[in-house]
């Protein structure tokens, strides 16, 4: 069953072999070769190909529902950032008593509020379990909510696009504010440990990759498996002949939902394993310029194969930290030129490339 | 356009039953399809005006009508696009076309082919066949069961009927108009359709395929109910035992090919043009 859907599939082949060769690799470089050694990999290096693990999760999730639905979000950011804070709250209240004040029931931004109580929706943070649950559960539900009014409504195209920064945008005004429980401006930080490990240990840095990797390779498999099912041309249906579709007895909405409602959840998921990896959280990452760079990866490494769009934010986001170690105004300017050097040229990213050269063969 | 949602008597769309099964079309006591008084308005512009329309089970019925006659609108309004402003519409005795959506009619069993030929043009002409196919179309389903036994004959069957066999696994995009035409037939055919509503389906044909397409329609009539929109009158006349002609949203007459032909009043607003 897992054979045949590679057959056709070489690229996923090389990503998942790629992937795993890492998985092997990154422990034993980083652990257990000496320092000195030209081999070692270090702690920081490990944390941000971590990172970049979580951009390509996130990036195969907007490519499920860009490339595959046609549903061009510029939002996603939004579930990424809400599966973070969801993750941020569990590592917040692991912090007990060893935050600035001592408070062990208040984390320290709540103390300084001069709040009295935790406030209802931070109940249950403090168990690991209910922290996984949320952190599918909140970007899930919104994205089911928002999409049930947008889909049903058939508000396709740009004016879904619009919509969906209108929503990170107003999550980013509204996590803004101190009132609203999160930590405001600052987000939620100083972290210390998660289930007991010290996040600044390099042995949890080098578990928290490899489960990031692994968290890619399921990711990457489940969502191969959608696209090859029926559904997944279904899907494709709708993208290309809506009214086909739906004229064909598809009820076109259920569809965008279902696919839109999933892919945050891996969006979520993503998020969630990026926080106890930067250590931080905060309403920046809400930014309608992130979904946009997001949007911008999946273009440029080919959208609608998924593996292209993994490939493209690992990419991009090598370039980025690479670039902003030199020249951190720039950036944005190589960013947008990329971008409109990839549309142009190469309308189907970095992965029409490999197509061509394989169909040329 | 959108049912309210608090409305006691209705079934939430979500739980109501996609498949509307076929036992309840009923057509022992008429027609197929009865379209009664249809008024339809675009900002204050009557596209239908007081429609009245009568298909009998099983009749090939072409319809004729001067651009902006209302043709579209008409199919508009029985597959679930456009809810027209009063009037009602039946399938068979006991089908409300007016109370249901898009899917839920084509799963009763209209199928409808548009004007501007289209199908699923990255899919390969097998795959846009079994996308089509009758069955449950739910989203879980899809996901899960894998095309019936049944299904693949079907697309088979189909892919002879509509002589496609040869470019099956062609990606659709790359056929040609009049092929591309036969294909969207053949995704309506899939579907098991009892009424099958076609919207200038030789439009851009050569005359050996409008000859093919000819047949096929002369195949299907009997065993389907099919109406026809079409401007090509050699078409027309090739096909037709009964005719209706629409003017300005409403039915001009009706009758045999010929008595349309010499009828003053057709020559007039549509074949004198
Ligand atoms: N969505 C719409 N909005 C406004 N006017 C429309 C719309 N659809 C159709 N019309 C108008 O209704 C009339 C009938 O159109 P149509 O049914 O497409 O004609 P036909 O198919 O007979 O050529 C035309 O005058 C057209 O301009
Ligand atoms: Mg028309």
């Amino acid at each position: 069953m897992l054979m045949r859907l590679f057959d056709s599939d070489r690229a996923g082949s090389v990503m998942l072999t790629l992937l795993a060769l890492l998985i092997a690799v990154v422990p034993v470089a980083n652990l257990l070769v000496p320092p000195e050694s030209s081999l070692h990999l270090s702690t920081y290096t490990v944390t941000l190909l971590g990172k970049y693990l979580c951009y390509a999760i996130l990036a195969i999730a907007l490519d499920l529902v860009w490339g595959y639905c046609g549903v061009l979000s510029l939002g996603h950011g939004a579930f990424f950032a809400l599966g973070g804070y969801a993750m941020g709250m569990y590592l917040m209240r692991q912090i007990g008593e060893r935050g600035v004040y001592g408070n062990p029931e208040l984390p320290d931004f709540m103390v300084f509020l001069d709040w009295q109580a935790l406030p209802w929706y931070w109940q249950g943070f403090d168990h690991f379990w209910f922290a996984l649950v949320m952190v599918a559960l909140v970007p899930g539900l919104l994205a089911f909510v928002f999409g049930w009014l947008a889909f049903r409504s058939r508000v396709t195209g740009v004016y879904l696009s619009i919509i969906t920064q209108a929503l990170t945008y107003a999550l980013m005004l509204a996590f803004f504010r101190n009132e609203m429980g999160f930590g405001g401006n600052n987000g939620l930080t100083d972290f210390k440990d998660l289930l007991g490990f010290d996040l600044q240990a390099g042995s949890t840095r080098v578990a928290l990759f490899v489960v990031s990797a692994v968290s890619l390779a399921v990711v990457y498999v489940s969502c191969r498996a959608i696209v090859n099912s029926r559904l997944g041309r279904a899907v494709v249906a709708i993208r290309d002949a809506e009214d086909r579709a739906r004229f064909l007895g598809y009820r076109v909405h259920y569809f965008k939902l279902w696919v839109f409602t999933f892919s945050a959840v891996l969006a979520g998921i993503a998020g969630a394993l990026y926080v106890p990896q930067v250590g931080i959280i905060n309403p920046s990452e809400f930014q309608p310029l992130n979904s946009i760079e997001l949007v911008i990866w999946v273009a440029i490494g080919g959208r609608g194969t998924l593996w292209g769009a993994a490939g493209g934010a690992v990419l991009v986001n090598y370039a980025k930290t690479s670039f902003t170690a030199v020249l951190p105004e720039v950036w944005l300017f190589a960013l947008g030129g990329l971008f409109i050097v990839s549309t142009l040229l190469l309308p189907r990213g970095l992965a029409g490339l490999f197509k061509r050269s394989k169909d040329a063969s | 356009m959108k049912e309210p949602l608090l409305k006691r008597d209705r079934v939430y769309d979500f739980l109501a039953p996609v498949v509307i099964p076929e036992a309840l079309l009923d057509t022992r006591h008429g027609p197929i399809l009865y379209l009664e008084d249809i008024t339809v308005t675009f900002d204050g512009f009557k596209a239908l005006n007081n429609l009245n329309l009568t298909i009998g089970d099983g009749e090939l019925r072409c319809i004729i009508g001067a651009n902006g006659a209302g043709k579209t609108t008409m199919m508009d309004v029985i597959t679930g696009r456009t809810r027209p402003d009063y009037g009602s519409a039946w399938f068979g005795s006991r089908i409300n076309l007016l109370g249901m959506d898009e899917p839920a009619i084509a799963a009763a069993g209209i199928g409808r082919k548009f004007q501007k030929p289209t199908v699923f043009e990255n899919l390969s002409v097998q795959g846009n066949l079994e996308l089509a196919a009758a069955g449950n179309k739910g989203v879980w389903r899809m996901l899960s069961a894998p095309l019936s036994a049944e299904q693949r004959d079907a697309v088979n069957e189909v892919l002879s009927l509509v002589n496609l066999q040869a470019v099956a696994a062609h990606v659709a995009g790359t056929l040609s108009h009049g092929q591309k035409q036969w294909l969207e037939i053949g995704m309506l055919l899939m579907q098991r359709p009892r009424l099958l509503l076609l919207d200038e389906p030789v439009a851009g044909m050569t005359s050996a395929e409008i000859e093919r397409t000819t047949e096929l329609l002369l195949e299907l009539a009997g065993t389907h109910s099919v109406v026809v929109v079409e401007h090509d009158m050699e078409f027309v006349r090739s096909i037709a035992r009964r005719v209706t002609v629409l003017h300005e949203g409403s039915v001009l007459v009706e009758g045999k090919m010929q008595d349309i032909q010499n009828d003053p009043s057709v020559i007039e607003v549509y074949l004198g043009e």
